[in-house]
């Protein structure tokens, strides 16, 4: 272990001094910028954004929360070729970015180090930065998750793997209690700055355990920030923006998105953690979704085509807080919403967005809200039960088609 | 041998077909034990080139002494690199994961408990001289001086302020009353880069670090002066400028976290370490366990101190554990740990002095068991009367009370006088009377506060929520009130 520990700092050292010139491009993209002060969303949907004039700082890719051009939201718009990788990769990509550019990110877990991770999100970082930024541990999610919390209210900026998010379970109290609460109860003095992230979601047969939809059970929880993603693209560029907030993150990636591939541009690239994804624009019907369920509405969307229907999917990224300004423009256009989750249909984010937009954009709604979720039953293990329990393409056709009469 | 395994199960990687270390080499053991050329093995012939070529040195000894003949050959004894005092003669031995054990063919039972208890270190009698022959650190004058009047300043503060709980000035509190030795002693060892990871009963650190009694007073009241804007309950404290992390009510959440900042101080290559702290009951949650194992496997410099104060609300600790104490859990986690009586305090700061300086140089944790007795309730929600003995609170309060013996011990010294003593009471309570009243004063935070902090910057839903707090409270400015800043 002294020879670990010893590696470690040496690996440490070398990095603080080191400048890697390879990201120091500013992104294309068209969004402006902000410095990191308050922004006002009011709840009629009218943005009111706190443009923070200061120097053209390119080097800060942080973009502003509100997008004063929806649209560019959407697709990468990539300057260059770009290069294609998985999921998985793209994750690894910015995170691998993020610690060659601030030498406090670290990343902590189970199997994170030489095995590379459960899926292969650290593979190469352990060789690269060392045994001590990336750091093996024995199996106690709420350790390990106290672990970082601790390191965080020190300085470093630990970026957390749950080999499943089901297991962070066990680490509810660290990231309830003192995770999402500690900067408050200190008066501001502690930051947290952690990112928790993890695979979740319904898999190929899993079994009920390993297919947790943790979502549902962490909105509540004040202080924390929520992000799901769902491409190659979203992935590195959320990971980036999660390891750069200042507050706490938990990612929620997906076991059967992680080998997706894209082609996403070689500059570098942040995304907005508060933001929603415009991924279709439409006229007849808003669908929100987010992570896996976005690729079964995109599929029920082609048919919906088909059928002579106009969906705007978006995707909604954020899910705490809601985008409701991408989102209230939407339902202001359509007249009808239909939410495509996977989480359980007691408690889950679906049920939360729901309640959010007839709170707020009650008087826009032709129609009640429509929200397609998973049964309220453990994930069962065969596999013709599993795909009858998360929601398929062809339910999404039905009831677009039932909404739109 | 963690170096070992771990690299041998890279090197099984290599290895096709893959297979596990343990798996790998009794393969190869058994191979050879049915190759009737066995016995002319040992040492260095065993080994097949080609298998071990990627080993490294290491492994090579490893397989060179595995490789010792068993006393199954009569009389073929070939040369090992082993000494026989290594093993008992008739004992064989055998690599398993994690190193190496002997084994024998006695079965037998580890006892759940030693005929003795682990004995306590202690320096001062409870005449306040020096047991003979006792080995401590020296305190000078000053030192000793200032822990005294510390000690002294903790226990009126926590009279005092309990009182005022009593008379409904504030909404709660907790005192450390028994436990000054453990608090000031253990303060004065360390030193102002210690990170410390308090529990709730540890106000005497904040105390020696230079917390004033108003910035006490102004916690307790939850006014606009406190660094924890009132969020929290009283004593709750929280100082990053004094390195000591905020409070959090849960029991033991703080154990696993020490690892964490003691892994930040290892980037950083500090030389300070971590002070985390648990009661006799914060052991019994998983935290414990989890944290203490994190810190021994991952080599952080953490001092985990637990105040083994013999109750946790009402349960005893009989009915906490069954192990003898705390002290012996350490061994379980690859810590060394130490037992100290807690009511001495020179006793408790040569252990803290020496156990900072092996965490430190030698990047290890270690726990120390500081018995100790909690003579308050647990906090002002609890009459511990109704659990335990009047005459025994007494006895601890009077006879084993920490400051009486320490005060013997520095007045001998011709550094304390009784009329120090009086000075310093009557200032201290003067001091304390008025920081409360002008906490009691000052202004509470203002409604802004409620929202700010949960996150780094204000979102909108929050905006959203203080704004319709606010037309809530100008439409009933009656009901809201009136000592509140809007």
């Amino acid at each position: 272990m002294a020879a670990a520990v010893t590696q470690g700092i040496g690996a440490t050292a070398a990095l603080s001094s080191a400048n890697s010139n390879k990201f120091q491009f500013t992104t294309r993209r068209s969004l402006s910028e902000r410095k990191g002060s308050s922004f006002v969303i009011r709840s009629d949907g009218n943005p009111r954004v706190d443009l923070n004039q200061h120097s053209n700082r390119t080097r800060q890719l942080v973009t502003n929360a509100v997008s004063t051009k929806p649209d560019s939201a959407s697709a990468s718009t990539v300057s260059k070729p770009g290069h294609e990788l998985l999921l998985f990769e793209a994750l690894r990509e910015g995170l691998e970015e993020e610690m060659d550019r601030d030498p406090h990110v670290c990343v902590i877990g189970e199997d994170v180090g030489h095995y590379g991770g459960s899926y292969k999100v650290t593979k190469g970082l352990a060789d690269k930065y060392g045994d001590l930024r990336v750091l093996d541990t024995p199996i106690a999610e709420n350790s390990f998750t106290g672990m970082a919390i601790g390191a965080a209210m020190t300085g470093l900026r630990p970026v957390v793997e749950g080999m499943n998010m089901g297991f962070l379970l066990l680490a509810f109290n660290q990231i309830s209690n003192n995770c999402g609460m500690l900067h408050y109860t200190s008066g501001g003095q502690f930051k947290i700055p952690v990112v928790i992230r993890g695979p979740g979601g319904v898999g190929r047969q899993l079994g009920a355990e390993h297919s947790q939809r943790l979502e549902s059970y962490f909105q509540s929880i004040p202080g924390i920030q929520m992000v799901a993603c769902s491409t190659a693209y979203n992935a590195k560029g959320l990971m980036k923006a999660a390891i750069r907030s200042e507050n706490p993150v938990i990612l929620f990636e997906h076991v059967l998105l992680y080998n997706l591939k894209e082609r996403i541009p070689d500059e570098e690239y942040v995304l907005n953690l508060e933001e929603a994804e415009m991924v279709r624009p439409g006229e007849h019907v808003t669908i929100l979704t987010y992570s896996r369920m976005r690729y079964h509405v995109m599929q029920a969307a082609k048919t919906l085509v088909n059928k002579g229907y106009d969906p705007e999917v978006i995707d909604i990224r954020s899910l705490k807080p809601f985008d409701l300004y991408t989102i209230g423009n939407s339902v202001k256009k359509t007249h009808r919403v239909i939410i495509v989750e996977e989480c359980m249909r007691t408690g889950g984010i679906g049920a939360s967005l729901t309640a959010s937009i007839n709170e707020n954009f009650h008087d826009y709604l032709d129609a009640p809200i429509v929200c397609l979720s998973s049964q309220d039953v453990p994930t069962p293990y065969a596999a013709s039960l599993e795909e009858w329990t998360v929601v398929q393409p062809a339910q999404i056709v039905a009831a677009v088609e039932q909404l739109c009469q | 041998m963690a170096i070992w395994f771990s690299r041998s199960r890279k090197i099984a990687h290599f290895l096709k077909p893959k297979i596990a270390p343990s798996e790998f080499l009794y393969k190869i053991c058994s191979n050879y034990a049915n190759s009737s050329s066995f016995r002319t093995l040992g040492g260095e012939n065993c080994r097949n080139p080609q298998v071990f070529s990627d080993y490294s040195t290491t492994i090579l000894a490893f397989r060179r002494r595995w490789w010792r003949p068993e006393s199954t050959r009569a009389g073929e004894q070939v040369e090992t690199p082993y000494s026989d005092d290594d093993y008992e003669d008739e004992n064989q031995a055998l690599d398993f994961p994690g190193g190496r054990v002997t084994f024998t063919p006695e079965m037998k039972f580890i006892s759940e408990a030693s005929d003795k208890r682990i004995p306590c270190y202690r320096v001062l009698g409870d005449d306040g001289h020096p047991i003979s022959g006792s080995r401590y650190e020296q305190v000078d004058k000053e030192t000793a001086v200032k822990m005294y009047k510390s000690m002294v300043i903790l226990q009126i503060m926590d009279n005092i302020f309990y009182e005022a709980q009593r008379q409904g000035r504030i909404s709660f509190y907790l005192t450390s009353l028994g436990e000054e030795a453990i608090n000031i002693a253990t303060a004065a060892a360390l030193t102002l880069d210690d990170v410390i990871l308090p529990q709730y009963r540890e106000p005497g650190i904040l105390l020696w670090r230079g917390f004033t009694l108003q910035e006490f007073a102004n916690q307790c009241f939850g006014n606009n002066a406190d660094y924890g804007k009132g969020r929290q309950m009283p004593i709750h404290y929280g100082s990053n400028k004094h390195n000591f992390f905020t409070i959090s009510s849960p029991i033991a959440t703080q154990l696993p976290q020490a690892a964490g900042v003691a892994y930040s101080l290892k980037m950083d290559k500090k030389e300070a370490c971590v002070v985390a702290f648990t009661g006799d009951g914060g052991t019994s949650e998983g935290d414990f366990h989890a944290g203490l194992n994190f810190a021994a496997v991952l080599e952080a410099p953490v001092l985990f101190i637990c105040r083994n104060n013999g109750w946790a609300i009402s349960t005893p600790t009989s009915e906490q554990f069954r192990s003898d104490g705390v002290v012996v859990k350490g061994q379980a986690y690859g810590i060394r740990s130490i037992r100290v009586d807690g009511n001495d305090a020179l006793a408790v700061y040569s252990t803290i002095r020496a156990a900072r300086e092996m965490v430190i140089r030698e990047q290890k944790p270690i726990l120390v068991e500081a018995l100790s007795y909690r003579v308050g309730h647990h906090s002002t929600s609890d009459d511990s009367t109704k659990y335990r003995p009047i005459n025994e609170i007494e006895y601890w309060k009077t006879a084993r009370n920490p400051l009486a013996r320490f005060q013997k011990w520095v007045h001998k010294n011709g550094w304390w006088t009784d009329d120090d003593e009086s000075e310093l009471r009557g200032s201290i309570r003067k001091q304390l009377l008025t920081a409360i009243q002008v906490a009691e004063k000052t202004e509470k935070p203002p409604l802004a506060e409620m929202f700010s902090d949960v996150y780094s910057h204000l979102p909108s839903n929050l905006h959203e929520q203080e704004k319709s707090l606010r037309e809530t409270i100008k439409r009933h400015r009656q009901d809201y009130p009136t000592d509140v800043p809007v």
